[in-house]
C-alpha cells in the first residue's frame, strides 16, 4: 500500500507530470494523424526518449501508448477513417451518428467511455499484478520457455493478418535474435565475420528499421496528396439520456476489455469486437446497431481502452510483452538498465508504481484535453501527410545515429526499413518478427538452461505443473484458429475468406 | 453501415464472425488493389530460402545433444520451422489477397531509401545541417509536391528544430557544422 502511494508521489513531481502529459499528446496526435501507429512512434522516439530518466521515460511511452487509443477514436467518427485497429468496429455506429450531425455525442461518449474502462482497468491492474507478479517468482527456466513460446504463438496467431504468415514472421524474428555472440560458449552466429554484428542487433535499430521507417516508406507510397475534410463537430456533451443508454455499454466494455486486454497478441482489437458483439446480442433493438447506437461506440472504445491498459499486466509481471507497443516498452526498460519480470515490483517499485499510478493521471488528461480540444485535433486533421513525413524521417535517423554514434546503425536501419516495407507489400505484418526478436534470446536461454537442468529430457518441460498447463494453452492456441478457419470456411458467408485485419500489434 | 444480417437467436461467436467479416471489408476498402499469386509465391520462397540458410549456417555451427545443447540447435530448430511453414504458404497461400501491387508509385520509397542513404553517408562529414535540409527539400519538394514557398519555409524551421532540440535541449552529439 505504502507503495502504491509512493508511486502517487512519484508522478506527481513535476517532471514527471510533464512528461506524461507530453506523452498523452503525442499519443492523442498520433492517434489522430493516420500514418503512424503508436508502436512506431515509440520506436522513433526511443534514442531520444532514453536519455532522459527512466521513469519519466516509460511513463512518457505508455502516455503513447494509451493516448492514442484515444486519438484513433477521433478519425473513426469523423472521417470513417479507423486510425487504430481496435477502433474499427467505431466506424459502423460513431460515422452513422456523425453522419446525423451527432459526431460531438459520439466522440463525447467515447471519451467518458474510453476513462472509464481505462480507469476500472487500471484498478484491476493494481490489485492483479502485485499476485501474478509473486507467483511469477517460483517461475524457472522451464516456466519462462513455455511462457515465451506460449507468448510468441498467441502474438503471431490471434493478432493480425494470415496466421502462416505471421508464424514466419516471428520465427525469422527468433532466428534474427540469435544473430551475435552466442551467451553460453562465445561462439559467433550469423555474424559473417563482421565486428560490428558481433554483439548482435540492436533491437532499437532493428524496431526503428521495421517500425518505423519501414511505416515512413509505406505512408510515402500509400498517403500522399490525400486531404482529409472532417465533418463538423458541434455539442460534445452527451445529454443525460444518452448516458443513460450508453452507462450499460460502458460498464461491460470495461469488463470484456479487461479480460481480453490480458492475453498477448490483438487484446484491444478483440476486445473491441467482442463488446460490440455483446451490445449486440443483449439489445432490445440489434436492428439500430450500424445506423447510429450511441452502445455501438462507448462499447468497443471502453473495451480498447480497458485493454490497453490490462495489456500491461504481462509486461510488467511476467516480462512478457503482449504487443508490439509492450514490445517497444521492453525494449526502452532493457535500454535504461531494466530487465521487465516479476522481480520488477520488488526492485523498482518507484518504477513500476510510477508507470501504472501515471495512468491514472494520464486517462484524466486525455479526459480533460479530448473533451474541449476535439476542436483542435479535427483541425490537425488538414495537416498534410506530406509535411509531416520528412520530420519524422530526420528523427529516426538522426536518433537512431544518436544511440551509438554509429553509422552503421543507420544502414542496419535502413536495411530493417526496407525489408518492413516490403513484408507490408506481400502482406507480412513486422509486428510478430519484432515481438518474436524481443523474445528470441529469453526464449533460447531459458530453453537450454532447462534443457541443462532436466539432463536434455524433453519430456520435463511436460510434467512440471506450470509449464506443462503453460504448453498445454499453447496447444489450445495453435488448434484454436485452425478450428476457426475451418468453421469460417463452412460458414461461407465471409466474402472474402482472408480475414486480414490491419495491424493489430500497433 | 447498415447491417440487415442480424440473427436474433444466433451466437456470440457468430455475430463476432459476421463483424470481424465486416471489418477485413471496412479496412478492404482503404487498401490498393492487391498483388496476384505471384506476390505470394515470390514471398514463400524468399522465407524459404532464409530457412534453407539458416539451417545450413546452424548446421555448421554445431548441433551439440539435448543434454548439452550447441550453438547451432536452436537456430536449427527455428531454420526448420521457418522451411516448414514456408512451404506450407507455398500450398496454401497462393489465392491470398493480402498484398499490394507495386505501382508508379512505388518509386516514392525508393527515392525516400535514397535520401536515407545519403544522409547517412553525408552526416559524419558535412555535420547533420545541410543533408538535413537537402532532405527536407527532397520529401516535400518532389515526394510531396509542395509549393516552394511552403517547401523552405517547413525545411528551415525543421532543421532549426532539431539543431535547437539535439543540441540544446537533450544535449546530444550530433555531428554539426555550425
Amino acid at each position: 500500500m505504502d507503495a502504491f502511494l509512493d508511486g502517487f508521489a512519484v508522478v506527481t513531481q513535476p517532471g514527471n507530470l510533464l512528461y506524461c502529459l507530453i506523452g498523452v499528446l503525442i499519443g492523442m496526435l498520433i492517434g489522430v494523424l493516420p500514418g503512424l501507429g503508436p508502436a512506431a512512434t515509440m520506436a522513433i522516439l526511443l534514442p531520444i526518449v532514453v536519455t532522459v530518466d527512466p521513469v519519466a521515460a516509460v511513463i512518457m511511452l505508455a502516455g503513447i501508448y494509451y493516448g492514442a487509443q484515444y486519438g484513433g477514436t477521433i478519425t473513426s467518427v469523423l472521417l470513417r477513417l479507423p486510425g487504430e485497429a481496435s477502433s474499427v468496429v467505431t466506424v459502423f455506429d460513431g460515422f452513422a451518428l456523425a453522419k446525423q450531425g451527432k459526431a460531438g455525442t459520439a466522440l463525447g461518449i467515447a471519451a467518458i467511455g474510453s476513462f472509464v474502462g481505462a480507469t476500472v482497468s487500471i484498478v484491476a491492474l493494481s490489485l492483479a499484478a502485485p499476485v501474478v507478479a509473486g507467483w511469477a517468482l517460483d517461475f524457472g527456466p522451464a516456466e519462462y520457455a513455455a511462457l515465451a513460446l506460449l507468448g510468441v504463438l498467441l502474438i503471431a496467431t490471434i493478432g493480425s493478418g494470415h496466421p502462416v504468415k505471421a508464424l514466419i514472421a516471428a520465427s525469422i524474428g527468433l532466428l534474427l535474435a540469435t544473430v551475435g555472440r552466442d551467451s553460453f560458449n562465445n561462439s559467433q552466429r550469423f555474424t559473417f565475420d563482421s565486428l560490428q554484428l558481433a554483439d548482435g542487433l540492436d533491437f532499437v535499430v532493428v524496431a526503428m528499421g521495421l517500425f518505423g521507417v519501414g511505416e515512413i516508406l509505406y505512408n510515402l507510397e500509400e498517403r500522399h496528396g490525400k486531404v482529409h475534410v472532417p465533418a463538423a463537430v458541434a455539442n460534445i456533451w452527451p445529454s443525460r439520456k444518452e448516458l443513460r443508454v450508453a452507462a450499460p455499454a460502458i460498464g461491460r466494455g470495461s469488463v470484456i476489455g479487461f479480460f481480453l486486454g490480458v492475453l498477448p497478441g490483438g487484446g484491444a482489437v478483440m476486445a473491441s469486437l467482442a463488446a460490440y458483439a455483446t451490445e449486440k446480442r443483449v439489445s432490445k433493438t440489434p436492428e439500430r446497431f450500424g445506423r447510429g447506437a450511441i452502445e455501438g461506440v462507448a462499447a468497443p472504445e471502453t473495451a480498447n481502452n480497458a485493454a490497453a491498459t490490462s495489456s500491461f499486466i504481462p509486461l510488467l509481471t511476467l516480462g512478457i510483452p503482449a504487443n508490439a507497443s509492450m514490445g517497444m516498452l521492453f525494449a526502452a526498460l532493457l535500454v535504461l538498465g531494466i530487465t521487465p519480470g516479476p522481480q520488477l515490483l520488488e526492485e523498482r517499485p518507484d518504477l513500476f508504481w510510477g508507470v501504472v499510478n501515471s495512468m491514472y493521471i494520464g486517462n484524466l488528461l486525455l479526459l480533460l484535453l479530448s473533451l474541449p480540444l476535439v476542436g483542435v485535433f479535427v483541425r490537425i486533421l488538414r495537416v498534410r501527410p506530406a509535411i509531416l513525413a520528412p520530420i519524422t524521417a530526420l528523427i529516426t535517423v538522426l536518433g537512431v545515429y544518436t544511440i551509438n554514434n554509429s553509422v552503421f546503425d543507420i544502414f542496419v536501419m535502413i536495411a530493417f526499413g526496407i525489408l518492413g516495407y516490403l513484408m507490408k507489400k506481400v502482406g507480412f505484418e513486422p509486428g510478430p518478427m519484432v515481438l518474436a526478436f524481443v523474445l528470441g534470446a529469453l526464449l533460447e536461454n531459458n530453453v537450454r538452461r532447462a534443457l541443462l537442468i532436466f539432463e536434455g529430457d524433453p519430456t520435463g518441460f511436460v510434467t512440471r505443473p506450470i509449464s506443462g498447463t503453460i504448453l498445454a494453452l499453447f496447444l489450445v492456441a495453435a488448434v484454436f484458429p485452425v478450428v476457426q478457419a475451418v468453421r469460417h470456411r463452412r460458414a461461407a458467408t465471409v466474402p472474402d475468406e482472408t480475414t486480414h485485419r490491419e495491424d493489430a500489434l500497433r | 453501415m447498415s447491417d440487415e444480417r442480424t440473427t436474433p437467436r444466433a451466437g456470440e461467436g457468430d455475430i463476432l464472425a459476421e463483424l470481424e467479416a465486416e471489418v477485413a471489408h471496412e479496412l478492404e476498402e482503404h487498401r490498393p488493389a492487391a498483388g496476384g499469386p505471384a506476390y505470394q509465391v515470390v514471398a514463400a520462397l524468399v522465407t524459404l530460402a532464409i530457412g534453407l540458410l539458416g539451417a545450413v549456417l546452424a548446421q555448421g555451427y554445431g548441433l551439440g545433444s539435448l543434454e548439452r545443447p550447441g550453438p547451432g540447435l536452436w537456430p536449427m530448430v527455428v531454420s526448420v520451422v521457418i522451411v516448414v511453414l514456408s512451404l506450407t504458404l507455398l500450398l496454401v497461400g497462393r489465392g491470398l489477397r493480402d498484398s499490394e501491387r507495386f505501382s508508379r508509385a512505388s518509386v516514392l520509397p525508393l527515392v525516400g531509401v535514397a535520401t536515407f542513404i545519403a544522409l547517412a553517408f553525408l552526416i559524419p562529414t558535412l555535420g547533420f545541417e545541410i543533408p538535413a535540409f537537402l532532405l527536407c527539400v527532397v520529401w516535400l519538394r518532389f515526394l510531396g509536391g509542395e509549393s516552394w514557398r511552403s517547401t523552405l519555409a517547413v525545411s528551415l524551421g525543421t532543421v532549426a528544430a532539431f539543431y535547437a532540440l539535439f543540441l540544446y535541449g537533450l544535449r546530444i552529439p550530433l555531428p554539426h557544422l555550425f
